[in-house]
């Protein structure tokens, strides 16, 4: 038992193995926090520290003693003595696989981190047949704020969650279908403005793979002029109303591009409104 | 009617038919609607009625279906704005069941689903929906209908007429194949079946109705898990767990409303045990599950039939009705003190509704998408709460437990599974149908009891699409749990389905890898993307005249290791057992 700093509350601690070494976190901490804590980097995709869990992607799987199967280390509470496996065979295979599946359906040209994660596990997309099946929709621009490109979609969830019960409550996109045919989705596919949108961002700031993507940034991609590695961010506090959100401003050539929030802000987790995210725009203007 | 009155639910503009209106109005009573508004707003109104109300979602698109052919926009509308659910959501709902569109149909007829899975595969399925098009009837090819032992299958999904199944004949008595071949033959689960009258309380309790629930009032809840566990029952339904495990699990949660649920889903390509119980015993799966309850403590029953199931569907609600008159549901089952009632919900067409969590995300007004495990159902079950799910299989079972003992209930089957099971034969044997035996019987046995294979039997599919094939060199194998897993095979649901050498096993497999490929939730990647990529690679073997080249053999194995090992769910799981174990005995692969 100890203390922890923040609440002052006692919190049963439990040991687990990792990979032989034995690691001491929290009680209610998640196999990945117990990695994280241990230094063991582990791949995530549709993991984001300020959304619950779905477990649907399935690259941070683990080995866990005593499972039939392996575990999402993203949503498994610790056990003591949990004896956990985070580089088994079976495991690179695993995530080796899932990268694979991604890859063959998905255009992952611009998910940074999925790539990183496919080059280390070794992914070879060359054995799935040229005429396979892949995602295949036009790129939704009904607006200037933002657009989708679901050919991008890796289904993560994230959107939905951040824009339902995990951050916006305003529920205008779904998963909608099955199977394969998996789309997010507003009701019968109405345009975004039409729908219950009221045009926060928040979908698009945890979107991973670019298939959400700030029309302003998507322009200059389009235009080849994206260039992350000239632009500043200069943090501010955004003075539309009192609540004191974090805004950071991403600025090229001495324009706005896109406004985020950290995630680890203690008022907006990473979220904001659409005064916040887009205000600039119709400053700009 | 709603629309403006809740500022956080947003409707497109577009309008209900008054049909529609009066479709929803029919199922969802004002008094279930989310917000009562007017005076009783501020009471009933907010979250957690909506969290509550939110179950209605279902039934309401059923209604929304049978009416316009479609969910429209302006139905959904209405629904939505009555139980307070985000048209988003509700879409993705409705999107994800075979018995919904979200498009307009352009027509008003009736729709034939036609099953072209395993044994309606070999019985000329493709034929016979060609056939149906040909008079101009509307088809939908799809997944199994639970009608094997009577190939190829229809459901008939009405227009301006009910659903049903041609082939069902209500008013005629049924004849169990078993009873027919042996009229002296002793059963436990399928004693009625054929006997009693499948409508009438009075009939049930003259043929032992509810004899077993009177015994479990008499003794005790705590008194019939015991019995259960002494008799060693383990689950019908395909995962085998030990059933007093799971009722002493909901029993011990005190404090929180508590469910069982009967999993009527049955949607294993192959199965169709559960249909003839209910069809034709429809009592007994109420008396099994307010014997679940009353063991359990739980109030609430639930029946989660599949869609396809018109005339179960319709005994059942009968015979809930008039066990409601007769005091057997409701606030003091049987004197006991006890509350129970059950509630029947349709499932809408998705194999994936029958793995429970899934069952249960379907039954509260989500997608029908498998939770991670644990937590357990037996502590977040339906909408959080304590539930105990159960196959009607086993349900019945522990009525004959309660009625009779434990120790008559060991009398038959084996030491480590006792009691006896229902197989479903189907496929090339000459008495297709559902058969009760011993469990440790062997397949050589139960297919005789069946009137024996036709022709020469190439491979038997056991436990269904989910299952694997065994060649016919496995006749002598005991049907157990334990026997079975030793061989590289499974019960499952205990489908043995019969193949004989004239199949063609290519067009075969590649239909079953086609079934994964439709029912999958695609919620996660090993199993959304594996099932498509093992069908592709089965298109190109047998455009390829059947056969499989070494690296697309490797890219099978290495897809089924993941999709077995990451995957979330069972289906998952199971997607590449009868593919790989139809390589592994030579039925595909090879080139002809
Ligand atoms: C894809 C899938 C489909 C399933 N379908 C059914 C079904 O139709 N009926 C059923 O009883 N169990 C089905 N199950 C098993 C259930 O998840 C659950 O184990 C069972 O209903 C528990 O009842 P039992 O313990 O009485 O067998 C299915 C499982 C999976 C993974
Ligand atoms: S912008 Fe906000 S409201 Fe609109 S879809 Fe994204 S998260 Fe939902
Ligand atoms: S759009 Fe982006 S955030 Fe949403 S599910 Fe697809 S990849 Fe994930
Ligand atoms: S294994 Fe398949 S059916 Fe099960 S949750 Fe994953 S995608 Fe859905
Ligand atoms: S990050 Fe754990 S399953 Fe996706």
């Amino acid at each position: 038992m100890t203390k922890t700093d923040d609440h002052a509350e006692t919190v049963t601690q439990v040991t687990v193995t990792i990979d032989g070494t034995d690691v001491t976190v929290d009680d209610g901490d998640t196999i990945l926090d117990a990695c994280n804590a241990h230094g063991v980097d582990t791949p995530t995709i549709c993991y984001a520290e300020n959304l619950t869990p779905v477990n649907v992607c399935r690259v941070c799987v683990v080995e866990v003693e005593g499972n039939r199967t392996l575990v999402p280390s993203c949503s498994r509470p610790v056990e003591e003595g949990m004896e956990i496996q985070t580089d088994s065979e079976r495991v690179r295979h695993s995530r080796k696989m899932v990268l694979e599946f991604l890859g063959s359906g998905v255009d992952l040209s611009q998910a940074t981190e999925i790539n990183e994660y496919s080059a280390r596990y070794g992914a070879d997309l060359s054995r799935y047949g040229d005429d396979r099946q892949v995602i295949d929709e036009p790129i939704l621009i009904q607006d200037e704020l933002y657009i989708r490109d679901y050919d991008k979609c890796v289904l993560c969830y994230q959107c939905v969650s951040a824009c339902g019960d995990d951050a916006q409550h305003t529920f205008a996109i779904s998963v909608a279908g099955r199977g394969f045919d998996n789309r997010i989705s507003t009701e019968f596919d109405a345009a975004l403005p039409d729908s219950a949108c009221v045009y926060c961002g928040n979908c698009v700031a945890v979107c991973p793979t670019g298939a959400l993507q700030f029309k302003s940034e998507f322009d200059l991609r389009q235009a080849d002029n994206w260039r992350e590695e000239d632009q500043t961010v200069t943090t501010t506090v955004c003075s539309y109303c009192g609540v004191g959100c974090n805004l950071e401003l991403h600025v090229q050539d001495n324009e706005i591009v896109k406004v985020t929030s950290p995630v680890d802000h203690s008022v907006t987790h990473g979220n904001l409104c659409i005064k916040g995210r887009f205000g600039y725009t119709y400053v700009g203007n | 009617m709603h629309r403006g009155l809740v500022a956080d639910l947003k409707l497109t503009v577009d309008t209900s038919t008054s049909d529609e209106r009066a479709a929803v109005d029919a199922v969802i009573s004002p008094d279930d609607h989310a917000v009562i508004h007017e005076t009783e707003r501020l009471v009933r109104g907010g979250t957690e009625r909506r969290r509550d109300r939110r179950h209605l979602l279902l039934p309401g698109l059923h209604a929304l279906q049978a009416t316009a052919g479609w969910i429209s926009p302006g139905g959904m509308n209405y629904l939505c704005a009555a139980l307070q659910v985000p048209p988003a959501e509700a879409f993705g709902v409705a999107s994800f069941y075979e018995l919904f569109r979200t498009d307009d149909p352009g027509h008003d007829q009736s729709v034939h689903h036609v099953c072209m899975d395993t044994s309606c595969h070999i019985a000329g399925a493709e034929e016979f929906a060609q056939q149906l098009e040909s008079e101009g009837k509307q088809v939908h090819r799809g997944p199994c209908l639970g009608q094997c032992e009577r190939a190829p299958a229809r459901f008939v999904q009405g227009r301006n007429e009910p659903d049903h199944v041609p082939a069902d004949v209500p008013d005629e008595l049924f004849v169990l194949p078993q009873r027919a071949a042996d009229p002296d033959v002793e059963l436990r689960l399928l004693q009625r079946l054929g006997v009693v009258d499948p409508t009438s309380l009075s009939s049930y309790r003259e043929h032992g109705g509810y004899v077993a629930l009177a015994r479990a009032v008499e003794i005790g809840p705590q008194a019939v898990i015991d019995a259960v566990r002494a008799a060693g029952l383990s689950g019908r339904g395909g995962a085998a767990f030990p059933t007093a495990i799971k009722w002493q699990g909901v029993a011990d949660e005190q404090g929180r409303p508590k469910h069982v649920i009967a999993n009527a889903d049955e949607s294993e390509p192959g199965t169709f045990k559960d249909r003839h119980l209910m069809e034709h015993d429809p009592f007994s799966l109420i008396e099994g599950l307010t014997l679940a309850g009353l063991a359990t403590g739980a109030e609430n029953g639930w029946i989660y039939i599949r869609g396809e199931y018109p005339l179960a569907t319709r005994r059942l609600a009968n015979a809930i009705e008039q066990c409601r008159t007769a005091g057997l549901l409701g606030a003091d089952v049987l004197g006991s003190g006890h509350r129970f009632d059950i509630e029947l919900r349709r499932g809408a067409g998705a194999y994936i509704c029958g793995e429970e969590t899934a069952l249960m995300e379907s039954m509260a007004g989500f997608r029908g998408e498998p939770r991670n495990k644990p937590p357990f159902p037996s502590t977040h079950g339906l909408f959080g709460e304590p539930t105990a799910v159960n196959n009607p299989e086993t349900l019945l079972n522990a009525l004959v437990i309660v009625e009779h003992g434990p120790e008559s209930f060991r009398r038959v089957g084996t030491e480590q599974s006792p009691g006896t099971r229902l197989f479903c034969l189907s496929g090339h044997v000459a008495t297709p149908g559902v058969y009760e035996v011993p469990m440790g019987t062997t397949l050589g046995a139960v297919i005789d009891l069946a009137g024996g294979a036709t022709g020469t039997t190439r491979a038997i599919l056991m436990g269904g699409a989910a299952g694997s094939f065994i060649g016919a060199d496995q006749l002598d194998m005991p049907l157990t749990q334990g026997d079975t897993r030793e061989r590289g095979t499974t019960l499952g649901s205990g489908v043995i389905t019969l193949f004989d050498d004239s199949v063609d096993f290519t067009s075969l497999v590649l239909r079953i890898a086609e079934f994964f490929k439709g029912e999958s939730c695609g919620q996660c990647v090993p199993c959304r993307v594996g099932v498509v990529r093992q069908h592709e690679v089965l298109v190109e073997m047998s455009a390829n005249g059947g056969a499989l080249r070494n690296d697309r053999n490797t890219l099978i194995d290495d897809m089924a290791v993941a999709m077995a090992d990451a995957s979330i769910c069972g289906l998952g799981h199971t997607a590449s057992g009868a593919v790989q174990s139809a390589i592994r005995l030579g039925l595909i692969g090879s080139a002809t």
